[in-house]
């Protein structure tokens, strides 16, 4: 009697079960839609730009959003669920809040080595890479490298290239489709990229401060020379001495321009550029900062644009 | 109780065996004819050759940057990578593409041009430790001042030192273990597997863990907003440790209307928790359910909902004329946040509201040996609001009866500052005020109290509970 019921609730159990695996996505068919979500806007743009119609692209973070700081809300859960392959910047930039969220995902794409996972800083030439010694007297200092590589358009075109080839190893059947918008965008990033280092040559070796240190690849690529940061330290916020210095360093060089991301609070770089007779010039590190900066491109035009322009009005 | 262990343990094996018995690779559908795996053979082939070629000019431009780097010392980060050479003009397609396949990740540590960069300055002592998983310590010291008759707590104390490792496994699973030293000793506080690959969206984890009942239940020490945990908490549900036992938890979202995040969580423990259960048999385990739902209200602000539900033995029985086994303890809690977090000033200026429900039914003798089931409710209602990026302001309001004796009722509140020199220390001072019962006396009686914290963390950055 005892294994009667016993073998019912099995029976039972299997059933729901089956059950369980019946409410699971079947498999997407080739014709669907790669679904890509990605930890920021700026991947999103280029995965975008490479995937074109043949695939469904979102971010987790926005691009107003401090990428160190996301919340590992449950909503993002429901969407990296569904995701077949998950683009990250990698470099430790996401650790406070990715990993629970991959984890919690119940998603074995997208696990961390999984076909699915991709790190876009493994593409990507990676600047301040620290040597020696790393501790946090350094403040929140990243041991890999900078992770705020994707601003510098040839970092832009690799990364392009690894998720061509990504998504076409993903999508064997959409290859050429990839690879002609890969092309595609080449070209039109050379282009671009043309125009925008002729529009920053009479601005090469002009000496800006920033706020956090999101800009050495930029600063690189367009031949800028960042001579000192608002914070004192990475992740540390200002203090009063250090402000001080900031003001005599600045005063010294004659650094007059101070570029801030969209997530900083304003008031110590306009009271350093009140000092210092300078300007404070909210700079994108992030397609979407701004509403009309819908893609890579737009980026790009955006912050030469404002540099442009405080640098005009600081001369 | 025995037939409940032996089903979980079919599902699990059936689940675990299944996860690993299929490659987690999801692009089957992708390449179902033979014509289609050619192409893909030809493109690996070729994939194959030009990284043959790749590592050929890698090994050249190393050898060339060794040469480099004896003659300059700074300035490393410019010759790092080969790529750093090109002009964006002149990109070309063979180098500027690293055609890694990606099915050779090494998954999350550096990739092999970063791990060429670090060798090239001996970074023989980094690669060593690749494997070693993420440790950290949390330092949490805390002192207290003021009178507190009813449950006083020590002066200074170094109240606990919690070791934290976290590393991924193998491709179906990753392993947390948190190890607290405190004053009396050492606790395993949690230290389970998480099977992330599981098929029907299942999350299953295996260990010694804090059992999903309510949000403070599930939050560690150092990352509660306050220095202590609420009287609720020490009164119903097991205090400090809480329902904290080795067990087997499977958790999976539900389905739910669009934008809502629903998941469902079932337990089963060992029925061995602080005050709250205990198994006297080993049939007598412990099953916990907690249900979730969250959504979005906006981009910065949100709702997070749930309900548990706990039942196992407790010891109330032991060494009476009674049956142990008869006497259970069932616990049920709701809880309550509301969350808001501007995106663009995130790190400035948050807000969090949170308020928990406790109702225990505990049976037990009553003094006059009679069998009775005590009926006890508790709640704390929490705020807490950042006003800057170092200085958080907090307050906390407590009520609870008591869950032995559910007349006698204890209630409080606290009012919590807090700031935060960096990401990865914390100083915090709270005034705590308390109406107790006084057991003794048989009267209340009031406790003022300051306590202070200091916390610091060393090692990796663990994530952020949300």
């Amino acid at each position: 009697m005892r294994n009667v019921k016993l073998y019912t609730r099995l029976m039972a159990l299997v059933a729901t079960l089956t059950l369980f695996c019946a409410t699971c996505p079947s498999p997407a068919s080739a014709a669907s839609k790669l679904n890509i979500m990605t930890a920021t806007t700026d991947l999103a743009a280029l995965a975008q730009e490479i995937g074109g119609d043949r695939v469904e692209v979102e971010s987790v973070a926005r691009g107003y959003q401090d990428p160190h700081f996301v919340e590992a809300k449950p909503s993002f859960l429901l969407k990296l669920r569904k995701a077949d392959l998950l683009i990250v910047v990698g470099l430790e930039l996401e650790i406070g809040w990715l990993p629970p969220l991959i984890t919690q995902s119940t998603n074995p794409k997208i696990q961390v080595g999984a076909p699915g996972y991709f790190d876009a800083s493994r593409y990507a030439k990676i600047l301040e890479i620290p040597t020696g010694v790393v501790t946090r007297a350094e403040g929140d200092v990243h041991p890999l490298g900078n992770p705020h590589y994707w601003l510098d358009p040839e970092n832009g075109l690799r990364i392009a290239k690894g998720i061509q080839n990504k998504l076409s190893e993903m999508r064997p059947n959409d290859a050429s489709y990839f690879a002609q918008r890969y092309d595609d965008f080449e070209k039109r990033i050379k282009q671009a990229d043309e125009k925008w280092l002729a529009e920053m040559k009479p601005y090469a070796g002009r000496k800006i401060v920033t706020y956090h240190r999101s800009w050495p690849n930029f600063a690189e690529h367009f031949h800028l020379d960042v001579v000192g940061y608002v914070e004192p330290r990475p992740g540390i916020p200002p203090s009063p001495q250090h402000t001080v210095e900031l003001i005599g360093l600045m005063k010294r060089d004659g650094t007059k321009v101070i570029a801030v991301e969209p997530y900083f609070d304003l008031k110590t770089p306009n009271a350093v550029a009140r000092d210092t007779g300078g300007k404070v010039v909210v700079l994108m590190p992030s397609v979407g900062g701004e509403k009309e900066i819908t893609d890579y491109f737009k980026l790009f035009d955006y912050d030469i644009a404002k540099l442009k322009k405080a640098f005009d009005e600081t001369k | 109780m025995k037939r409940f262990s032996v089903l979980f343990a079919f599902i699990l094996l059936a689940a675990v065996s299944y996860a690993q018995d299929k490659p987690p690779a999801p692009q089957d559908s992708a390449k179902p004819e033979p014509s289609t795996q050619e192409t893909r053979m030809k493109v690996l082939e070729e994939q194959v050759r030009t990284l043959a070629e790749q590592v050929a000019l890698l090994r050249g431009e190393l050898s060339a940057l060794r040469d480099a780097k004896s003659n300059e010392t700074r300035s490393a980060d410019h010759v790092l990578l080969a790529s750093s050479h090109l002009e964006p003009g002149t990109l070309s397609t063979a180098s500027a593409a690293p055609v890694v396949p990606a099915t050779l990740d090494p998954g999350p540590s550096p990739t092999p041009p970063q791990v060429a960069q670090t060798q090239t300055y001996g970074g023989a002592t980094s690669n060593a430790k690749l494997l070693n998983p993420d440790i950290s310590l949390i330092g949490d010291f805390i002192g207290t001042a003021g009178r507190n008759t009813i449950s006083p707590s020590r002066s200074l104390e170094l109240h606990e030192s919690e070791v934290g490792m976290q590393a991924i496994i193998d491709p179906y699973a990753r392993a947390d273990a948190f190890i607290s030293f405190g004053e009396t000793g050492v606790n395993v506080e949690e230290g389970y597997v998480t099977f992330t690959a599981l098929p029907a969206g299942l999350l299953l984890k295996v260990g010694k863990m804090r059992a999903e009942f309510g949000k403070v239940n599930t939050i560690h020490n150092h990352a509660l907003p306050f220095i202590d945990r609420p009287l609720a908490t020490d009164n119903l549900v097991g205090g400090e440790d809480g329902i904290d036992d080795a067990g087997i938890s499977l958790s999976r979202f539900l389905p739910a209307p669009k934008n809502w995040f629903f998941q469902g969580t079932a337990q089963v423990y060992r029925g061995d928790s602080a005050d709250v259960f205990s198994a006297n048999r080993r049939q007598d385990v412990s099953v916990v359910g907690h249900l979730r739902l969250y959504r979005d209200l906006g981009e910065s602000t949100n709702i997070d909902l749930g309900g548990s539900y706990a039942r196992g033995h407790n010891n109330a029985g032991v060494g009476t004329t009674f049956n142990p086994e008869n006497f259970l303890t069932n616990l049920y809690g709701a809880d309550a946040t509301l969350r808001w977090k501007p995106l663009r000033r995130s790190i400035y200026h948050s807000f969090l509201f949170r308020n928990e429900f406790f109702w225990s039914a505990r049976d037990q003798l009553s003094p006059v040996n009679i069998f009775e089931t005590q009926h006890a409710f508790g709640l704390y209602s929490s705020g807490e609001y950042r006003v800057n990026r170092r200085w958080t302001v907090g307050g906390r309001f407590d009520r609870t009866g008591r869950a032995t004796n559910a007349k006698l009722t204890d209630s409080g509140f606290s009012g919590i500052l807090t700031y935060w020199p960096s990401e990865f220390s914390q100083i915090r001072g709270q005034y705590r005020y308390g109406h107790l019962w006084d057991i003794t006396n048989a009267r209340f009686t009031d406790a003022n109290e300051f306590l202070f914290q200091f916390l610091f963390v060393m090692g990796a950055h663990g994530a952020h509970p949300f």
